[in-house]
């Protein structure tokens, strides 16, 4: 019985594992996007959204292969969060930041609309690279689907990590997020990183949508809860902290699988499905009343 | 206290506006008049809204919740909640429980405020918007208090004035609708007055003292946590108006009747009204409410050419031109509507000046 159990649990951790990975891309994202603009992107989740859905039609429509067309839709969310930088967030950088704010939720809608607009708000089926195929690995059964999404979500970290910490680019990157002033005086050319900055972070939402999609079926609110579970993660860690949104986003999605675990149990039986993105929310405010910046964060030191 | 030319002018405009809004029913139709009284209900949301993001710089993403507080306090004081186990029984006219609606949402704001403390920027944020996306499941649980995914329905109880028969009132007979409209501005008047009395002075210093620089007001002897909690306080009792007024305007409540979505139209109607300014809510409350029916096209169907009607009345088609309006709308009114109002005043100064020479 024991044993069965520990099966079990494991079962849950390893979903929760992949599913926290793809808070944890989208959660890297939004920290990037903070780190450089100082905002939230609430179209951060549309935008992954789209991507998939280029990716579909792609495989759909054109007859392409799914690694190609996973490589395409990366590459055209990259291109689409750089004109989206260029074009609709350069020219309210200046000035109150709710603006930016408000235009990322003009571009929430508008790229909502657009999809429904374009392809209907049918749901639609998008393969699995992976198959559906459940290995046994110690008498855990855990879902190649799993596995797949959680080899991709790590490489994606350890490629952007490598980018950031070993590459010209990746310094500069880094410049224009810790003081963009002296960046440009040394010579970095500061608004294109930050063009740049976007294009990554659209990049990794992109791969979210697509590891998402599998599993629950492709439609415009794809990513509308992920968006949240991922912001959620993002200050969880600490929102200036790449490091946090990643262990943000993995505890958080162990942690409800967890809860959805436990709720045989007495103690948690009032844990349903429906309770999942509150609860999640109210623990981090616990922990947010604890740790005001999140686990990985910096308080705001400021100069007066 | 002294009086400024400034808020002279301020009067009067307000006092033409009144008008205008007294005789407006005269002229619409009874749908439209209804229409308008929900413009009133966001104006009295935004007013509240203003207080705490434009006036003292804390963004919240939940208001929409303490809406539904506001809502649910009204819907039950006026229907009990008797028939789903609870143990009120109900029976309060609608008018007398917008009072309570404000103080059950505002002790609220209150209690959520100080914890809030210890938050800023996107951390306040989070939290606020936590309890938006919380609070239609926390409805479902406690389903004695609130009748549970099913809602409190209002219409057709005595309670509720003028559902059953036209409204007699100073020796007028006025629909149901008409009623409504005259219900829902008198209160957003005087909650335009009541947030101007309050910014004017000594607390609406303090406010923007915290907003422009915390630690500047903290030495200038502004107390960061009690003027940031009364803020919040001050925000949730209007936002809970407004639901109290939307519960007896939609004359049903439940679960979905104030979704996630509500909070951040909320929030984007302070920024296109104007942040820190109240003449320009109006136009942000105008444009939360119409412009998601205008982008379908259906009103400007004789403007607009045939061609753009039949794209924009295609699902999603106007969720596009909506966004695009919103973002145009930041790039050409980045100070909000507040901010053309300024400008026309001023363009209007320098023409009497320039006259005058």
């Amino acid at each position: 019985m024991l044993a069965a159990s520990f099966a079990d649990f494991m079962q849950q951790v390893v979903a929760g594992l992949a599913s926290g990975g793809i808070f944890a891309l989208l959660a890297l994202a939004l920290v990037i996007i903070h780190r450089s603009t100082g905002v939230i992107n609430f179209a951060q989740g549309e935008m992954a959204m789209l991507s998939t859905y280029v990716a579909w039609a792609l495989i759909t429509h054109h007859g392409w292969r799914y690694w190609p067309a996973f490589v395409a839709a990366l590459g055209f969310s990259f291109v689409f969060g750089v004109v989206t930088h260029r074009v609709v967030i350069r020219p309210v950088e200046r000035g109150n930041l709710l603006r930016v704010v408000i235009v990322t939720i003009g571009l929430l809608i508008g790229i909502n609309g657009f999809v429904i607009w374009q392809w209907s708000g049918e749901p639609r089926q998008i393969q699995s690279p992976f198959g559906s195929d459940i290995v046994n690995i110690g008498g855990v059964a855990i879902s190649v689907q799993d596995i797949g999404t959680i080899a991709v979500a790590l490489g994606m970290v350890v490629l952007l990590w490598l980018l950031f910490q070993f590459t010209k680019v990746g310094l500069a990157l880094r410049a224009v997020a810790v003081n963009p002033e002296e960046a440009r005086l040394v010579g970095v050319r500061v608004t294109w990183m930050l063009a740049l900055g976007w294009g990554l972070a659209a990049t990794l939402g992109a791969v979210a949508g697509l590891m998402t999609a599998p599993s629950v079926g492709l439609d415009p609110n794809l990513m509308q809860a992920t968006l949240i579970y991922a912001f959620a993660a993002a200050v969880l860690g600490g929102i200036d902290s790449p490091l946090g949104a990643v262990v943000g986003g993995l505890l958080l999605g162990v942690g409800l699988n967890m809860l959805s675990y436990l709720s045989q149990y007495e103690l948690f039986d009032w844990f349903t499905e429906e309770l999942r993105l509150p609860t999640a929310l109210l623990i981090i405010l616990v922990v947010l009343l604890v740790r005001p910046s999140g686990l990985f964060g910096h308080a705001e030191v400021k100069r007066v | 206290m002294r009086i400024k030319r400034r808020e002279i002018v301020g009067a009067a405009v307000f006092a033409v506006f009144a008008g205008l809004v007294a005789v407006l029913p005269a002229f619409v139709s009874d749908f439209k008049a209804q229409q308008y009284a929900y413009v009133a209900i966001y104006l009295v949301a935004l007013l509240g809204l203003n207080v705490l993001t434009g006036y003292t710089g804390q963004i919240s993403l939940g208001h929409g919740a303490f809406m539904a507080i506001g809502g649910y306090t009204t819907a039950i004081l006026m229907a009990g909640n008797e028939e789903f186990g609870g143990s009120i029984s109900g029976g309060m006219k609608d008018v007398w429980t917008l009072p309570f609606a404000a103080l059950v949402a505002g002790l609220v704001g209150l209690a959520f405020g100080l914890p809030a403390l210890r938050l800023s920027g996107l951390y306040l944020a989070l939290a606020t918007f936590a309890i938006a996306v919380a609070m239609p499941s926390v409805v479902k649980r406690f389903e004695e208090l609130t009748g549970g995914s099913s809602g409190i329905n209002l219409f057709g109880t005595p309670e509720l004035t003028g559902s059953l028969t036209n409204v007699e009132i100073l020796g007028q007979s006025l629909s149901f609708n008409d009623w409504l409209y005259y219900l829902c501005w008198t209160v957003a008047l005087i909650a335009f007055v009541g947030a101007w009395l309050i910014l004017r002075g000594r607390t609406g210093r303090a406010f923007r003292a915290v907003r422009d620089s915390e630690t500047a007001a903290v030495s200038s002897g502004v107390s960061l946590a009690r003027y940031k909690t009364l803020a919040f306080g001050i925000s949730a009792a209007y936002a809970g108006l407004a639901g109290g007024l939307f519960a007896i305007a939609n004359t049903f409540v439940n679960p979905d009747t104030f979704p996630i979505a509500l909070s951040i139209y909320l929030l984007v109607g302070v920024v296109v009204g104007g942040l820190g300014s109240l003449s320009g809510l109006v136009v942000g409350a105008i444009f939360v409410y119409f412009l998601p029916t205008w982008v379908q096209g259906q009103d400007l169907g004789s403007v607009l050419p045939d061609r753009v009607i039949e794209e924009t009345t295609k699902p999603g088609g106007g969720q596009i031109v909506y966004g695009i309006i919103l973002i145009l709308l930041m790039f050409l009114l980045p100070t909000g509507a507040s901010g053309l109002f300024r400008r026309v005043g001023q363009w209007l100064d320098w023409r009497r000046y320039s006259r005058s020479e």
